[in-house]
């Protein structure tokens, strides 16, 4: 309890009071009062990282999970083939963000990377890019790459979410004679709510907070148009050393996560479906 | 233990499958080849990165470049993982695993022991505790790493493995405790009174039937955790500096910088940082992914 009273609730607090702070690290910090929160509105760079952030979150969110839907419900099946498909699936689980990264630069390389190499061999011209160069293009390789990372977690999730709907339901629909889509919009979709509101909050909060495929692979670029928010505070707090300015980013960062989380939860009526879930996992 | 996990986890999925008999099997419609085709189009997008990683991994600096890196041809050579390790990944790779395991052990104790009390007392302060807990669980890391820096700095604790151990551990906390309470708040009241009253202590009582019966528990836990101690980056980042103490994410990352044209070493790193989880995950595929999807689910 005090492990985590030092190391969480204390910096959480910590974040608040910096961020009324001027100070570079050395020395005493200054009382800055509102200042950094001015600067922030003021700032030109924190808006174009906003926009970027929300950019990722969205799109993210798009892409991830009518893909995870699709592939948990698929893995939940039972034929045999599909077990093997789902261990499979799990693969860039066990990867971490930075082997994910190094992977994939090496295969994105303008010159030498496996995506020319194909284009070469199959005359596929569209896939040789400058895929993590292009201004007009990299965030959308980066929004790729994160969905590649993390839609088979979300895939796991729905796998356990459609497991958990008794068999009964489908049943019951059959004899009505449901189809198919009937079944999957009345029965499974409904059935599925809790999953669908963990799951898009652990993909809105992740894609906010998003940082290491980006600062590894990018570092911002090309220009600033994948410097997500996340990244501007790393680089504000530990390449210029403004401890106090981005402490009102880090802030900015944390009121809307949990926000985001909390109004996602209460929204959905999460604490009448949790009694529902008992004994489930 | 891993085994009788194992296999209680069969019985129970086996169990569900029973009275489920599908009378759709026989039928080969439209719809279940086109199940099946975007099933293996996501296989492929799945698996073609890492075949690619792996097929590099095994060229010569020189080979990597001129020979077609999708085809098994053209001079197949281990010599990069010797380079690897030459340049450190040995020393990255022994950080992680001692970060990793003190991180488990860490939090395991602690959650458990921290669980039983909010479940066992229902004082106001385990209340807050509880409830101060669940916000932390809202917090995402990077919101609180400026502070987080200053605090391990100010400590004399920047670039040492035992900061790393610190914030990981509490940053697993939260989902931890919560995992726990759910799980012990199932265990039939009776049971525990049942054994006070036939005397033991209530020392005894969490010894010879809390951590019994939470084992699957804390199976599920220690493999959540770990997975995300070993592949956490931010922390390492901001937290270390020196070769000495760095794991594996940030050691990659180093070998990197130093082999940026050398794209076979740094495949070979990449793989030698991920086969412990392979192992892990050949050895017990199952719970893995139970683990993973019930974590969040709960």
């Amino acid at each position: 309890m005090a492990l985590f009273g030092v190391f969480i609730v204390v910096p959480m607090l910590g974040a608040v009071a910096l961020s009324l702070f001027r100070w570079n690290g050395l020395g005493t910090p200054h009382w800055a009062g509102a200042q950094n929160w001015i600067q922030f509105a003021r700032d030109p760079l924190a808006r174009q990282a906003l926009t970027v952030t929300a950019k990722v979150v969205v799109l993210s969110w798009v892409l991830q999970t009518p893909i995870s839907m699709a592939l948990g419900l698929f893995t939940a099946g039972r034929q045999r083939y599909r077990s093997v498909y789902a261990a499979l699936y799990v693969l860039p689980l066990l990867l971490s963000t930075a082997g994910i990264a190094l992977m994939w630069e090496a295969l994105l390389d303008p010159n030498f990377g496996g995506l020319t190499a194909l284009s070469r061999s199959l005359n596929l011209g569209f896939l040789q890019q400058n895929w993590l160069g292009n201004p007009s293009l990299t965030l959308y390789v980066i929004i790729a790459l994160i969905a590649w990372q993390f839609i088979p977690f979300h895939t796991l999730l729905y796998q356990t979410g459609r497991r958990q709907i008794p068999d009964v339901l489908y049943e019951a629909a059959r004899l009505d004679g449901a189809s198919p889509a009937q079944m999957f919009w009345r029965v499974t979709l409904p059935q599925l709510r809790y999953t669908i509101v963990t799951s898009s909050t652990l993909i809105i909060v992740g894609s906010l907070t998003y940082f290491d495929i980006v600062y590894i692979m990018t570092n911002g670029g090309p220009g600033y148009t994948t410097r997500v928010l996340s990244l501007d505070m790393y680089q504000v707090a530990f390449q210029q050393n403004e401890y106090g300015y981005a402490s009102v980013l880090a802030v900015v960062l944390g009121v809307v996560g949990v926000g985001i989380a909390l109004g996602l939860v209460r929204f959905s009526g999460f604490a009448s479906m949790s009694s529902q879930q008992e004994g489930a996992a | 233990m891993s085994q009788t996990v194992a296999r209680s986890v069969r019985a129970q999925s086996e169990a569900r499958s029973v009275p489920a008999p599908s009378p759709r099997r026989r039928r080969v419609s439209v719809g279940r080849v086109v199940t099946f085709a975007l099933a293996t189009v996501w296989l492929v997008i799945v698996i073609a990165p890492v075949y690619y990683m792996v097929l590099a991994s095994f060229r010569g600096q020189g080979t990597y470049l001129t020979s077609n890196p999708w085809l098994p041809r053209g001079g197949l050579t281990v010599s990069e993982y010797g380079t690897v390790f030459g340049a450190g990944l040995g020393r990255y790779l022994v950080n992680s695993v001692i970060l990793t395991t003190v991180c488990i052990v860490l939090t395991l104790s602690i959650c458990l022991g921290a669980a039983y009390r909010i479940v066992r007392r229902s004082t106001r302060a385990s209340a807050v505790s509880f409830s101060i807990l669940l916000l932390g669980l809202a917090i995402p890391i990077q919101a609180i790493i400026v502070p987080l820096y200053l605090l391990v700095y100010k400590a004399h604790l920047y670039d040492t493995l035992f900061a790393l151990m610190l914030a990981m551990s509490a940053a697993a906390i939260p989902v931890s405790v919560l995992v726990m309470v759910n799980f012990l708040r199932d265990i039939p009241r009776e049971l525990i009174g049942a054994m006070l009253v036939d005397g033991g202590s209530e020392w005894t009582v969490f010894r010879r039937l809390i951590v019994p019966l939470s084992k699957p528990v804390l199976a599920t836990l220690a493999i959540y955790n770990g997975l995300n101690v070993w592949n956490n980056f931010i922390l390492p980042l901001v937290l270390t500096q020196s070769n000495s103490v760095a794991v594996l994410p940030l050691g990659l990352t180093k070998l990197e910088g130093q082999y940026a044209i050398n794209v076979p070493a740094v495949m070979a790193a990449v793989l030698l940082s991920v086969l412990p989880l392979v192992v892990l995950f050949v050895v017990m595929r199952k719970q893995v992914m139970r683990s993973l999807g019930s974590v969040v689910l709960r």
